[in-house]
């Protein structure tokens, strides 16, 4: 190559690669896309289809004959899914672990419902374009900390800022249920252990007390009430987080108790020992971490992968989430890891498209490559749950086509071109 | 003769009051007249327990002042002698209590160690004491030692007449005193004023950081060592405690550990300085009972209790290990355990519950040690681990130091009456006021037969027959009786003394005198008939004692089959050599190595076959960077080189067969990244069921871990003020090193070089294992695989390598080294990186996931490796990002993961391929080992296959059923639960010192980072 065209090249590529990559303007033309393995997310897959959409929304799915006006792209050999949905993460609200100052996932104090993740999403984030890239359109940016640790929303990946991004706005609110034993490092054996907490019944307390005193609102001035308040009325999901097979009965059974319907739980291995709780309970389960260590010495070496499975063989509605925002890109290799223990294949991709849509409420637009619903959806040249064919060519948000490439593929870019000089 | 008796018992009641029989310190001046006696005393018509097993029954013992004289089998009458009946009555030696602290000074309470703290790097304690303020090895517990008379009663009150007492506290804790336990004077109570020196791998109260782990503490032990020996031919220093190690080399040396592993890690040691360590375990040498057998070293055991989980419900099992049920299960069989496999050990009591002593004692009879061992354990067996032929058994001059029962010590109801120090005797029950047994009791001439037992001292009375309802009270005033006798009128036809309730009351006072009561009115009268009969016990089963998993962990319960030869038949194999992948073809395993490759390969004799259609066959994975199966991860010196992690490798670790379940056979197990230079690498091959020794690699070469950036620079700690700070600096810790490594080793070859006659003039050169170290490193002998993140770093540490003329191995994490790979290929370093790990650390934040691609084409060596406990069990899909981040290859991703990581450790001669000639380490895959769909069907590591899917179903029926037959045994259990359960196995990293800090993040992620 020549010496001249690398150089004007890496000039280029340096000036932008601090700036995060440009949000896509609104769909212009109608496209079809076709030739398509289609990946449906409801389970179902179509060979060889079509997929068209106009205006952001998909106008029809599967195999026709007339043709249709706009665009045309012939997808022969390669896959269509819906838009990967990344649930209970705190994508935007922390940029680097370690540094202080970019961290904003998680509010000083114990019960914090008024709080709101959205307002602090930060669409610019250098964790999203990886997301993107692997597939993942979609999230529900989560504050984390304390007992009931505030509200989320669930936002699209490419909007110029947070108001932009939404899609649903502050969605459902975060408990951590307590449970009766807490982990306490023993400095004497030097190990980490559980110890009955003795603040159990005082949290429990706290949450209970929250939930009585919104209930009926006999004053306009208290902003966490006015959050509860709105649980109550329906407009607003409760999603419980703890890994502990009590905390999960206890929570479910009180909160059903108050005729609250929009629960979710998010969990681990807990929910393995409560297989038929969770099923007659009949709200969704979120499985954050599957590629996590089995719970204890004793567990089974799968435990933790072929969870997913056995819940949904059970009649459960299981989504997964990679919750760490650092490695969320890899969600659809835990899906995938899903499928060696057990699981089918679109039945893995359901649990990371159409089931967390409906326990996000967002499956009316969202989470399935069904005509009608929102044209957000990515194409791949391969099999998008494996690492050898999760390689993504286009991927479109409300039908807009986004720029795939981030920091990472630029970089790769100047120094691939700087050793083949 | 009588009189005599009772005035004895009298004297022992009123024991605080020192009478004849306690002798003066003789330099101590007399504020009365002189009183000097020396009483001689006999003890007469006891079974005498001489030591374990000679018992002579009905015999008599003579004591003069504080010694034995002698021991009569015919109870020949003493005409100079006070007597004293002790029939029915045993007497055995004094317990010797091997470990403790009593009288001695209470050390300043440990701070815990903590990232983030500002540093301690010089010791804090005043004085020409040794550099490193755990070595107390000048400490003297005898000069320390103020008699504690209420701590002295408590262990007499167990049968306790003697302890070995040092100070707890320190890695070098200094000599030990052997003391009496008796209340008046130190001068007396000391019989032996140095006796052993004290180690132990818990620096105490020490302020200062180094060291934190357990491979510092090693380190610690061997450098002051070495140091004690250069001390006594230098001249330029004073050191006290170095001076005290010279002084004391030749005492018996004891060392006090916190887990099996320590006992095992202290033989090492002592092998290495010809020293035999006594070492007092923390009572769970049962989960590796065989090699500490084979270790050949003393014991000191506590008899631990281990409370049993508790446990509600069904639920609560979620939290509950198998490990811990176990550990409850079999601590009690520790002791016989130990007995079994001839180990000699001395037993103390639990520490932190030491009450119930003798009940304890019993347990473990029960659960398998002999009455003979447990007696000796207590009495013989400590008095010869230190040489003492004056106590730990009743023999002529020795101590009268006795312990006397109401009954062999080993059945349920026996007791302590008595215990005697140096021949003064201290009640403890008191001696029984009456022989137990039946009694005609007759009262207003009706005879009554009735049962006495002493218990705690008090006389119990009871009706003999069990159809008589007739009920008694009876209290005690020293030597007078009060029986209160209560019996129902319906039953009795008592004309008198009818009270409301309908019974009588009868009241009899009398007085004792040789065991006979003389009552006081004329109503009454007691004779005694004959002893009880002795209700046949529950035979004292003995419980039989269960199976041991080994490793101890749930998965231990299996042992992998042994073949000599393994047949894998019509399967894929990927090769990594130049053969590439061979599909439908058949591998040959004969004693653990790869023999033969090909088509219809033929079994010899005794093969087992294997049909692998449909499957897929690669070399095992080789981790490049791991922390699993260690004790511990970092130390806190700047340069760790001294520290060994092979000293802390834990091969019971669960991680290691989880990782076998994820196709790893060998991995590098590395330091961590806190210091610039880190510890030494081990090596390892992932086999489940062996000791830490064997999962070492034979020959294979040595590593060390180097770390750069934010960790070294404790960028994490706003306090931190440790030399360096900054990268500047890091880079001058290098230079400086390397330039004092090359000037020990000229030091070293001017002194050499000497005649033996000028070196005899001339101090050596001081020893150290740092240096020693470092200079491998520039002799080539030592490589070095080191933490990086950013390109400047890597950039400058090969300079600094070229300028002292060496090569960097492996730059591990190397997340920039795509941006410098073209300088890597040049100086010939390899790259052992994350796929996709970013976003944790400002220094990460370049880091993209085509850096082994880059790497990798750029003609670096490039591995991809784990950092972690659970990634590390799918490395194949890691492996795998590579084809999508950087279009590399299938053939190439997968070595990334076990060729190129063999040759970064220097093992690819016999690792890392199928070729015939190398180690049988295979994987079994059930697709194509790069596809998220894959799973391992069989693991072998040196052709013994440790992990066999198939086998799984079983195994975990297996593991199923052992619990609930725990949880079904803890159910039953009567006994105290634990108000605290096990956690999760803790994963740790480069930077990991606690797993807490580490939990926070990966509660329910499990991803994990060297963070």
């Amino acid at each position: 190559m020549n010496k001249l065209i690398v150089i004007g090249l890496m000039a280029y590529t340096l000036s932008t690669r601090a700036l995060p990559p440009v949000p896509a303007q609104e769909q212009s033309e109608p496209i079809t896309l076709t030739n398509a393995t289609i990946h449906i997310g409801n389970g179902q897959v179509l060979h060889n289809a079509q997929l068209a959409f106009e205006k952001g929304k998909i106008t029809r799915v599967g195999h026709f004959k007339a043709l249709i006006t706009g665009s045309t792209i012939n997808l022969q050999g390669k896959h269509v899914y819906p838009g990967l949905i990344l649930s209970s993460s705190n994508i935007g609200l922390i940029e680097i672990d370690a540094v202080k100052a970019t961290n904003d996932y998680s509010e000083t104090g114990q019960i914090n419902p008024n709080i709101r993740s959205v307002i602090a999403y930060n669409t610019d984030s250098e964790r999203i374009p990886p997301l993107r890239f692997n597939g993942v359109l979609l999230a529900q940016t989560t504050p984390q900390g304390g007992v009931i640790s505030g509200t989320s929303s669930v936002v699209q990946l490419d909007a110029w800022n947070w108001q932009d991004a939404i899609i649903k706005m502050d969605d459902a609110l975060h408990i951590n249920w307590p449970s009766s034993w807490k982990k306490q490092f023993d400095w004497n054996s030097f190990s980490l252990s559980f110890k009955e907490d003795e603040k159990y019944q005082e949290k429990i307390s706290a949450i209970k007390s929250l939930f009585n005193d919104s209930r009926y609102l006999t004053t306009t001035n208290n902003l966490k009430l006015a959050t509860v308040h709105s649980v109550w009325q329906g407009d607003k999901g409760v999603h419980i987080h703890t890994n502990d097979p009590k905390a999960i009965i206890e929570s479910i059974t009180y909160l059903k108790s108050l005729g609250i319907i929009n629960i979710v739980l998010v969990t681990g291995q807990a929910a393995g020992v409560v297989i038929d709780f969770l099923k007659n309970a009949d709200i969704p389960v979120i499985i954050a971490g599957v590629h996590t260590l089995p719970q204890s010495d004793d567990s089974r070496i799968d435990e933790a992968f072929d969870l997913p499975f056995k819940l949904a063989k059970a009649g459960i509605e299981v989504s997964l989430t990679y919750p760490d925002s650092m490695n969320s890109r890899n969600l659809p290799f835990i899906a995938g890891t899903t499928v060696a223990y057990g699981n089918g294949k679109e039945e893995a991709l359901k649990m990371i498209t159409l089931n967390p849509a409906k326990a996000l409420g967002i499956d009316a637009i969202y989470g399935s490559l069904e005509a009608g619903k929102s044209a957000t959806l990515f194409i791949t040249e391969g099999d998008a749950l494996d690492m050898r064919g999760n390689i993504v060519t286009d991927a479109y948000i409300d039908g807009r086509k986004i720029d795939l490439n981030g920091q990472q593929q630029r970089l790769n870019e100047i120094f691939t071109l700087k050793y083949k000089q | 003769m009588g009189w005599f008796t009772s005035l004895n018992l009298v004297v022992s009641f009123l024991f605080f009051i020192p009478l004849c029989l306690a002798s003066k310190v003789p330099t101590q001046p007399i504020n009365d007249v002189s009183d000097q006696r020396k009483s001689i005393l006999a003890l007469t018509h006891a079974t005498i327990h001489l030591d374990e097993t000679t018992v002579l029954e009905d015999a008599t013992l003579v004591i003069e002042g504080e010694r034995i004289i002698s021991i009569d089998k015919n109870n020949k009458p003493l005409n100079n002698a006070i007597t004293k009946d002790l029939s029915e009555l045993h007497i055995y030696p004094g317990f010797i209590l091997m470990d403790s602290d009593i009288g001695i000074p209470k050390p300043p309470k440990e701070t815990p160690f903590r990232w983030g703290k500002k540093e301690t790097i010089q010791s804090t304690k005043h004085g020409a004491f040794n550099s490193n303020e755990a070595i107390k090895a000048s400490t003297q517990a005898a000069t320390h030692y103020n008699i504690d008379t209420k701590a002295n009663k408590t262990l007499r009150n167990l049968g306790f007449t003697t302890a070995l007492v040092h100070q707890h506290d320190g890695v070098m804790r200094g000599t030990s005193a052997l003391v009496n336990l008796r209340d008046d004077d130190e001068q007396k109570a000391i019989i032996q004023p140095t006796v052993s020196q004290h180690f132990s791998f818990n620096k105490g109260s020490s302020k200062q950081d180094y060291p934190v782990s357990l491979m510092g503490h090693a380190a610690l032990i061997r450098q002051t060592l070495l140091d004690a020996q250069w001390y006594k031919k230098q001249n330029d220093m004073i050191d006290l405690d170095l001076a005290a190690i010279n002084e004391n080399s030749q005492l018996p040396n004891i060392i006090e550990v916190s887990n099996w592993h320590e006992i095992l890690l202290a033989n090492k040691i002592g092998k290495e300085f010809n020293k035999r360590f006594i070492v007092k375990t923390a009572g769970d040498s049962y989960q590796s009972i065989d090699a500490i057998a084979q270790s050949k070293q003393s014991l000191i055991v506590p008899l631990k209790k281990e409370k049993a989980p508790s446990l509600n419900n069904e639920l609560d099992l979620f939290n509950i290990d198998y490990k811990d049920l176990k550990a409850w299960e079999l601590t009690p069989y520790n002791p016989g355990l130990l007995a079994d496999q001839g180990i000699t050990f001395a037993l103390i009591p639990d520490q932190q519950d030491s009450k119930s002593f003798l009940n304890d004692l019993r347990t473990a009879v029960k659960h398998g040690l002999s009455e003979e061992k447990a007696l000796a354990s207590i009495t013989s067996i400590p008095a010869k681990m230190i040489s003492n032929n004056e106590i730990g058994q009743i023999k002529e001059g020795a101590f009268a130091n006795l312990v006397i029962t109401t009954g062999n010590l080993f059945e349920e109801n026996s007791e302590i009456a008595e215990t005697w120090v140096a021949g003064q005797a201290h009640t403890v029950n008191g001696l029984p006021l009456l022989t137990n047994g039946e009694y005609q009791l007759t009262v207003n001439n009706e005879n009554h037969d009735i049962l006495i037992q002493s218990k705690a001292g008090k006389l119990i009375v009871k009706a003999a027959h069990n159809s008589d309802q007739t009920k008694y009270k009876v209290k005690q005033d020293y030597q007078f009786i009060t029986i209160e006798m209560i019996q129902s009128t319906d039953q009795e036809e008592s004309k008198d003394h009818i009270d409301k309730n309908g019974t009588t009351q009868q009241t009899l006072t009398g007085y004792v005198i040789d065991k006979q009561v003389k009552p006081l009115t004329s109503d009454w009268s007691l004779t005694y008939i004959r002893p009880s009969k002795t209700e046949t016990e529950e035979t004292n089963e003995l419980s039989e004692r269960p199976d041991i998993p080994f490793p101890f962990s749930a998965y231990g319960l299996i042992t992998p089959p042994n073949y000599p030869n393994i047949l894998i038949q019509n399967v894929t194999i990927w090769t990594n050599e130049s053969e590439g992948i061979i599909e439908n073809s058949d591998v040959l395993v004969t004693d653990g190595k790869i023999v033969a490759i090909g088509n219809d390969l033929k079994a010899p004799k005794h093969t087992h076959v294997i049909n692998g259609a449909g499957m897929h066959l690669t070399s095992g994975i080789i981790d490049e960077h791991s922390h699993i199966a260690l004790l511990s991860v970092n130390d806190v010196a700047v340069n760790s080189a001294m520290v060994r992690m092979e000293d802390a490798i834990n091969s019971h670790d669960i991680n290691i067969y989880r990782n076998l379940a994820g196709g790893v056979t060998a991995a590098q197990l590395l330091h961590g990244s806190a210091n610039p230079i880190g510890g030494q690498s081990a090596l390892v091959k992932y086999k489940w069921g062996v000791d830490a020794d064997e999962m070492l690699i034979d020959g294979a070469d040595r590593f060390i871990k180097f770390a750069l950036g934010e960790n070294v620079k404790r960028s994490s700690s706003k306090e931190s003020i440790r030399y360096p700070l900054t990268r500047m600096g890091v880079e001058q810790i290098y230079r400086d090193q390397f330039t004092q490594a090359k000037s020990y080793q000229q030091a070293w070859n001017s002194y050499n070089k000497l005649s033996s006659s000028q070196k005899k003039k001339t101090s050596p050169p001081r020893r150290d294992l740092a240096m020693d170290i470092v200079l491998e490193i520039l002799n080539k002998d030592r490589f070095v695989s080191c933490h990086s993140y950013v390109q400047s770093e890597i950039n400058m540490l090969m300079k600094v390598a070229d300028d002292f003329d060496f090569n960097i191995n492996t730059f591990t994490h190397i997340l920039e080294g795509y941006k410098v790979a073209d300088k890597m290929y040049q100086h010939g370093v390899g790259g052992s990186t994350f796929s996709d790990w970013w976003a944790y650390k400002w220094e990460v934040n370049y880091a993209i996931p085509y850096n082994a691609s880059l790497m990798h084409k750029a003609g670096v060596v490039t591995a991809i490796n784990s950092d972690s406990a659970e990634m590390s069990r799918r490395l194949n899909q890691e492996a795998a990002k590579s084809i999508k981040y950087g279009g590399m290859s299938e053939q190439d991703a997968w070595k990334m993961v076990t060729l190129n990581p063999a040759k970064l450790l220097h093992l690819d001669d016999r690792m890392g391929s199928v070729k015939p000639g190398k180690d049988a380490d295979l994987v079994l895959w059930s697709d194509n080992p790069l596809s998220i769909y894959a799973q391992v069907n069989k693991t072998m590591v040196d052709g013994v296959i440790y992990y066999d899917r198939d086998q799984q179903p079983i195994l975990e029926k297996h593991i199923a059923n052992a619990k609930k037959a725990l949880v079904t045994k803890v159910k039953d259990h009567k006994g105290p639960k634990k108000p605290f359960r096990s956690a999760p196995e803790k994963i740790m990293h480069c930077d990991t010192l606690t797993a807490s800090e580490h939990n926070k993040y990966h509660q329910l992620s499990g991803g994990g980072y060297d963070e």
